[in-house]
C-alpha cells in the first residue's frame, strides 16, 4: 500500500478507525457528554481529511475502490450528515432510558459503510459496504428497545433488508454468470459489444434493483419505509433518510454508468415504471398521515421518484443533477428531523401533528427552520429544493423525457397539500403561554440549533445563489 | 439600479419589520409605510423626468435596465428592465401598497412583525414580476408572492381562512408549474436551435416553435395567467381567496395579483407565440365574454359583501382577457386602462368592505341597511365606487371598458354586443350595493363612527385617481402607447398603425 493509497482511503481509515476509538472511550467509562464531543471532533477530523485529497483524484484503487470526485462529494454528503445526526443525538439520547455511548460506535461503522458505497467499483466492496452499513442499522434502529415501535421497526428492517441483500446477491452472482468479473469497468468490456442484454444479466440486474429498490424505498419496495421511520429514534430516521438512501443511489449510478445501462430499452422503461409509481404514490400516500416522521417517510419516497428522473436520462448531465438534488435533500431532510429531534421530549418522539400546533408563536424560530425545510421539500423558489427540482426538470427534459417531468410537476402539486398542511398547523392555535420547561442541556441545545440554522441558511443560500456548487458539481465525470 | 434599489427595498423593509415587531408593535407598520412611499415616491420622480422620453420610445428599448449574473451554468441572469408598461404596473404597485399598508393600521394587532414582511414581500414579488426580463427570474418572482399571500390569507384571514389559503395556494401553484415546464421547454427548443442556453426573454421572443409546440407551451403559459387573472373556468379559488383574505390581503389580490396574470399575457404570451396567440384569439375572446356574464350574474346573487365584489372582479377581467385578445390598439390601451382602474376601485370597494366589516362586524349584506344616514361620508364615497365600478363617465373605468368594447368590435361583432351586455349587469350588482348597504332601513343598532382621519387620506387618494382617470387618462394612454404600438405590429406585421393612431393620440 503506497502513502497515495493511504491518503485516498484516509476518510474510510478515519471512521473505521473512530469506531474503534469511541469504543476504547466507553471501556473506559468516560461520561455520555466527552464521547459526543470526542466523536464530533471525528467526525470533523474526518470531514476535513477530505480537503486533502483534491490533488490526487482521480484515484482507482484497484480493483475494490474508485476514489473521484463524484465519490469524493458523496462521501463529503454522508459524514457530514453523520456529524449533523450525531450532534442533534445528544439531547436526543440522554433523555432516553437506554445508555446512549454504544450508539456513537454503530453511527460510526454505518456511516463507514455508506461511505464505502459511494467509492466502490467492485460488487465485493459495493456488497461489503451495504453489509456493514445495514447490520449497523439494525441496531440503531431498535436502539430504544424497550419501545414498542421501535422493536416493530427493528424486525421488519431486519427481515426486509437481509431479504433484499438475499435478492442482491443472488443477483450478482447471475451477473458473474454472465459476465466472469465482479468489477464494473471490466464488466463494461464484456458487455461492450452486446446489441440486446443477455437474458442471465438482466435477471441479474432486475435481482440486484429488487435489492436496491428495498435500500432505497422506491415503489413496489417501500412498504417498511413509514414503519421503520416512525418506529426508528428521530436521529436515526434522519440518517436512514439521508446517508443510506445516498450511499445506495452513488453506487447505483456509478454501476449502470460504468455498464451504460441507460442503452437498454427495457431497463429505461423498468425505471420509468419504478420512477412514475414511486412520485404518484409516495405522495397520494403521505396525503392522510397525521404523524410527521410518516409524512416525511412518503415524501422521502416521492423525492426518490424524482432522484430517478434526474438518473434515466443517462446523459453527461445526470451526475450533476443526482449530485446537487442529493445536495438539497440532504439540507432539507437533515433540517427537518433536527427539528423534530429537538422538539423531542422524554416521553415521545415530537411526531404527531398535534404537537407543531402554534409553535410559530412559542419557537418562532424551530418553526422557521421546519417550513424552509418543507418549502424547499416542496420546491418552491428561494429554497435548495427547488434548484434541485430544477436541475432534474432541465436533465429530464434536455432528453426529451417530457412524461416524467409531467408527472414529476403534477405530483409535486399532490405533494404541496400536505406540506402546506404541516405549516398551517404550525400557525393555526394561539400561544397557550405555558412557560416553556427551562433547557436542561443549554450548551447542546446552543450547538444543534446553531446546526440547524446553517442547514437552514444552506437551504436558502441554495435556493438564491446556487451557481458556485453547480459549477462544482458540472465537473464531475463518471466515465 | 433604480429597479433592483426597488426589490432591495421591499424586502430589506420586510425583514427589519420582522425583527422591529420583537421589540414594538408599531415600529413594523412605520417601516412598511416608509419603504413603500419610499419606492413609490422614486418610481413618481422617475416617470416625471421621464415623461418625454417614456412617449417616443420605439423598438425594444427599455427605459432603464438592470442586468447582473446569476447562475450562468444555465444562462440564467439577474436582468431587470421596463419600459411604459411595466412601468405603470409599477407606479400601482406601490400606490396600492401604501394602501394596503394604511389600511391594515388598525385592523392587525397581532404578530404584527411578521404581517408586515409578508406584506412588503408579496409587494417584492408583484414587483419584481413587473420587471423582470428572464424567463426563470420572472417565474422566481411569480412564486416569491406566493407563500406570504398564503401566510396574510392563513392567519389574518376570516372564518373559513385556511380552506381559502389551501385554494389559492394549490390553484396558483400547479399552474405555475405547468408554466415552468413551458419555460424549460421553450428554453431547450432555443438551445437546440440556436445553441445558445438562455432564459433571456429578449432572446427568447425570436424563437422559431414548431407550431404544433407551440400551441402546447402558450397553454403552459396561458393556464398559469388564466388563474391569475381568473378566466372563467378557472376562477373558483378567487371568490374564497378575496372572501377570507384580511382588508389589504384583498386589495392586494384585487389590485396587483390578478394584473399579473394580465401582465403575463401581454408581456410573455402574445410576444413569445404571436401565431399561436392568434389561432386562440377567438376562444379566448368568448371565454372572455362568458367571464364578464357570469362574474355579474353571480355578483349579484351573493349575500357577503366581499365575495360580491370577488365576483365583480371576475367580470371586469373578463373584458381584459377579451381586449387583449381583440388584438389592436383601442383595445389594448383600454386592457391597460382597465387594470389601472380596477385596482382603484375595487380596491376601494374591498377597503370600503373591511371597514364596514370594522364596525359592524359582518359582511352579510342582509344585516346592513341605512348605512347613509349613520356615515354620510362612507355613503358617499361608497356610492361614488358603485358608480365606478358600473362604468359611469367621468370615471376611470368608463374610459377603459368604452375602450375595449371599441377595439372588440372591430375585432369581432357578436363577441362585443354580448360583452356591452355586461355593462348592464354591472349596474344592476353596483345599485343593490348601494341599495342594500347604505339605502333603505337602519338595520343596526347604536352609533357607528364614521371615518376617521386615516381612512379619510386613504379613501381621498383613491377617489382623486379614479376621476382624475376618468377625465385626464391621456398620461396613462401615453405611457403605455410604446409597448401597445409594439404588440400591434408583432401581431399585424403589415398592418399600418398610423391609420389607427388617430383613435388614441
Amino acid at each position: 500500500m503506497s502513502d497515495n493509497d493511504f491518503y485516498a482511503l484516509m476518510p474510510l481509515l478515519l471512521l473505521a478507525g473512530a469506531s474503534v476509538l469511541v469504543m476504547l472511550l466507553i471501556v473506559a467509562r468516560l461520561s455520555h457528554r466527552i464521547i459526543q464531543i470526542v466523536s464530533l471532533a471525528l467526525f470533523i477530523v474526518s470531514f476535513s481529511s477530505l480537503v486533502y485529497m483534491r490533488d490526487l483524484l482521480p484515484y482507482p484503487i484497484d480493483p475494490l475502490f474508485v476514489i473521484d470526485d463524484f465519490g469524493v462529494f458523496m462521501i463529503g454528503l454522508i459524514i457530514f450528515s453523520g456529524l449533523v445526526v450525531n450532534v442533534l443525538s445528544y439531547i436526543y439520547f440522554e433523555e432516553k432510558e437506554e445508555g446512549p455511548k454504544e450508539y456513537y460506535v454503530l453511527l460510526f461503522l454505518c456511516t463507514l459503510g455508506a461511505c464505502v458505497l459511494a467509492v466502490s467499483g467492485h460488487f465485493v466492496s459495493l456488497f461489503l459496504g451495504l453489509e456493514i452499513l445495514t447490520v449497523g442499522l439494525y441496531a440503531l434502529i431498535a436502539y430504544l428497545r424497550k419501545r414498542k415501535h421501535s422493536i416493530e421497526a427493528g424486525i421488519k428492517y431486519l427481515i426486509l433488508a437481509a431479504f433484499s441483500s438475499a435478492f442482491l446477491l443472488f443477483g450478482m452472482a447471475l451477473i458473474y454468470l454472465q459476465t466472469g468479473t465482479m468489477g464494473f469497468s471490466e464488466m463494461a468490456g464484456a458487455l461492450a459489444d452486446v446489441a440486446t442484454i443477455p437474458p442471465l444479466f438482466l435477471m441479474g440486474l432486475g435481482l440486484m434493483l429488487v435489492g436496491a429498490g428495498f435500500k432505497l424505498a422506491v415503489v413496489p419496495f417501500h412498504m417498511w419505509t413509514a414503519d421503520v421511520y416512525q418506529g426508528a429514534p428521530v436521529p436515526v430516521t434522519a440518517f436512514i433518510a439521508t446517508a443510506s438512501k445516498g450511499g445506495v443511489v452513488a453506487v447505483l449510478l456509478r454501476f449502470f454508468v460504468a455498464i451504460d445501462g441507460f442503452r437498454f430499452a427495457g431497463l429505461v422503461f423498468l425505471l420509468i415504471c419504478i420512477a412514475i409509481a414511486s412520485m404518484i404514490v409516495g405522495n397520494l400516500l403521505a396525503l392522510r398521515q397525521k404523524n410527521l416522521k410518516r409524512i416525511l417517510a412518503y415524501s422521502s419516497i416521492a423525492h426518490l421518484g424524482y432522484l430517478l428522473v434526474a438518473f434515466i436520462p443517462g446523459s453527461p448531465m445526470v451526475p450533476q443533477a443526482v449530485s446537487f438534488y442529493l445536495l438539497a435533500y440532504f439540507v432539507t431532510t437533515l433540517a427537518a428531523f433536527g427539528v423534530v429531534a429537538v422538539l423531542s421530549d422524554r416521553e415521545s418522539d415530537a411526531e404527531e401533528l398535534v404537537r407543531y400546533k402554534a409553535l410559530f408563536w412559542k419557537h418562532p424560530v424551530l418553526a422557521c427552520i421546519l417550513s424552509s425545510a418543507l418549502l424547499s421539500l416542496a420546491g418552491i423558489p428561494l429554497t435548495a429544493g427547488f434548484t434541485g427540482k430544477f436541475y432534474i426538470l432541465a436533465t429530464s427534459l434536455r432528453s426529451g423525457f417530457w412524461l416524467l417531468g409531467i408527472v414529476l410537476v403534477a405530483s409535486s402539486v399532490i405533494g404541496l397539500y400536505y406540506y402546506l398542511r404541516v405549516i398551517t398547523v404550525m400557525f393555526s392555535g394561539i400561544n397557550d403561554h405555558v412557560p416553556e420547561p427551562e433547557e436542561k442541556h443549554p450548551l447542546f441545545f446552543g450547538i444543534s440549533m446553531g446546526v440547524l440554522s446553517v442547514l437552514t441558511v444552506l437551504v436558502i443560500w441554495l435556493g438564491v445563489f446556487p451557481d458556485g456548487v453547480i459549477s462544482f458539481v458540472q465537473q464531475f465525470r463518471l466515465r | 439600479m433604480m429597479l433592483a434599489l426597488l426589490i432591495v427595498i421591499l424586502m430589506a423593509g420586510g425583514l427589519t419589520a420582522l425583527l422591529a415587531g420583537k421589540w414594538n408593535k408599531s415600529f413594523p407598520r412605520w417601516i412598511a409605510l416608509i419603504s413603500s412611499t419610499a419606492g413609490f415616491l422614486i418610481l413618481l420622480l422617475f416617470w416625471i423626468d421621464q415623461h418625454q422620453v417614456v412617449q417616443v420610445s420605439s423598438d425594444q428599448n427599455w427605459l432603464v435596465q438592470y442586468q447582473k449574473d446569476w447562475i450562468l451554468s444555465f444562462g440564467i441572469t439577474f436582468h431587470l428592465a421596463i419600459d411604459g408598461l411595466s412601468l405603470l404596473l409599477l407606479v400601482l404597485t406601490f400606490f396600492m401598497g401604501i394602501l394596503a399598508v394604511l389600511c391594515s393600521w388598525e385592523e392587525i394587532r397581532e404578530r404584527t412583525g411578521f404581517y408586515y414582511f409578508n406584506l412588503l414581500w408579496i409587494l417584492a414579488g408583484v414587483a419584481g414580476v413587473f420587471m423582470a426580463m428572464d424567463l426563470f427570474l420572472f417565474y422566481f418572482f411569480w412564486e416569491v408572492m406566493l407563500i406570504p399571500m398564503y401566510f396574510l390569507i392563513g392567519i389574518w384571514g376570516s372564518e373559513n381562512r385556511v380552506y381559502a389559503a389551501y385554494k389559492f395556494f394549490i390553484f396558483t401553484q400547479a399552474s405555475g408549474l405547468l408554466m415552468f415546464l413551458a419555460i424549460l421547454g421553450l428554453y431547450f427548443i432555443h438551445g437546440n436551435n440556436t445553441g445558445v442556453y438562455t432564459f433571456s426573454y429578449v432572446e427568447l421572443t425570436g424563437t422559431v416553435i414548431p407550431s404544433q409546440v407551440a400551441i402546447w407551451l402558450m397553454m403552459g403559459f396561458m393556464v398559469a395567467f388564466a388563474v391569475k387573472l381568473p378566466v372563467v373556468p378557472f376562477h373558483t379559488w378567487l371568490p374564497d381567496a378575496h372572501g377570507e383574505a384580511p382588508t389589504a390581503g384583498s386589495l392586494i389580490l384585487a389590485g396587483l395579483l390578478l394584473k399579473t396574470g394580465a401582465y403575463g399575457m401581454l408581456r410573455f404570451v402574445i410576444p413569445l407565440f404571436p401565431e399561436a396567440a392568434r389561432q386562440v384569439a377567438v376562444p379566448a375572446m368568448v371565454l372572455g365574454v362568458a367571464g364578464i356574464v357570469y362574474g355579474a350574474l353571480l355578483a349579484y346573487s351573493q349575500t357577503d359583501l366581499k365575495r360580491l365584489v370577488a365576483f365583480t372582479s371576475v367580470s371586469h377581467m373578463g373584458f381584459v382577457l377579451m381586449g387583449i385578445f381583440a388584438f389592436n390598439e383601442l383595445a389594448l390601451q383600454g386592457v391597460v386602462m382597465q387594470i389601472v382602474t380596477h385596482a382603484i376601485s375595487t380596491g376601494a370597494l374591498f377597503i370600503l368592505a373591511g371597514m364596514i366589516k370594522e364596525r359592524l362586524h359582518t359582511r352579510d349584506m342582509n344585516l346592513m341597511g341605512g348605512l347613509w344616514t349613520q356615515m354620510p361620508r362612507l355613503g358617499t364615497i361608497g356610492m361614488v365606487f358603485a358608480m365606478a365600478s358600473l362604468g359611469l363617465p367621468g370615471l376611470g373605468s368608463f374610459i377603459a371598458e368604452f375602450l375595449i368594447l371599441l377595439g372588440a368590435f372591430h375585432a369581432h361583432f357578436w363577441i362585443t354586443v354580448v360583452a356591452a351586455s355586461g355593462l348592464i349587469f354591472s349596474a344592476v350588482y353596483s345599485l343593490r350595493i348601494v341599495q342594500k348597504i347604505f339605502l333603505g332601513p337602519e338595520k343596526g343598532a347604536g352609533h357607528i363612527p364614521d371615518f376617521s382621519r386615516r381612512e379619510m387620506v386613504i379613501m381621498a387618494a383613491l377617489t382623486v385617481s379614479i376621476v382624475w382617470l376618468g377625465l385626464y387618462p391621456q398620461p396613462v394612454i401615453n405611457t403605455a402607447k410604446p409597448a401597445v404600438v409594439r404588440l400591434v405590429q408583432l401581431l399585424q406585421p403589415d398592418s399600418d398603425i398610423k391609420s389607427e393612431q388617430s383613435y388614441v393620440r
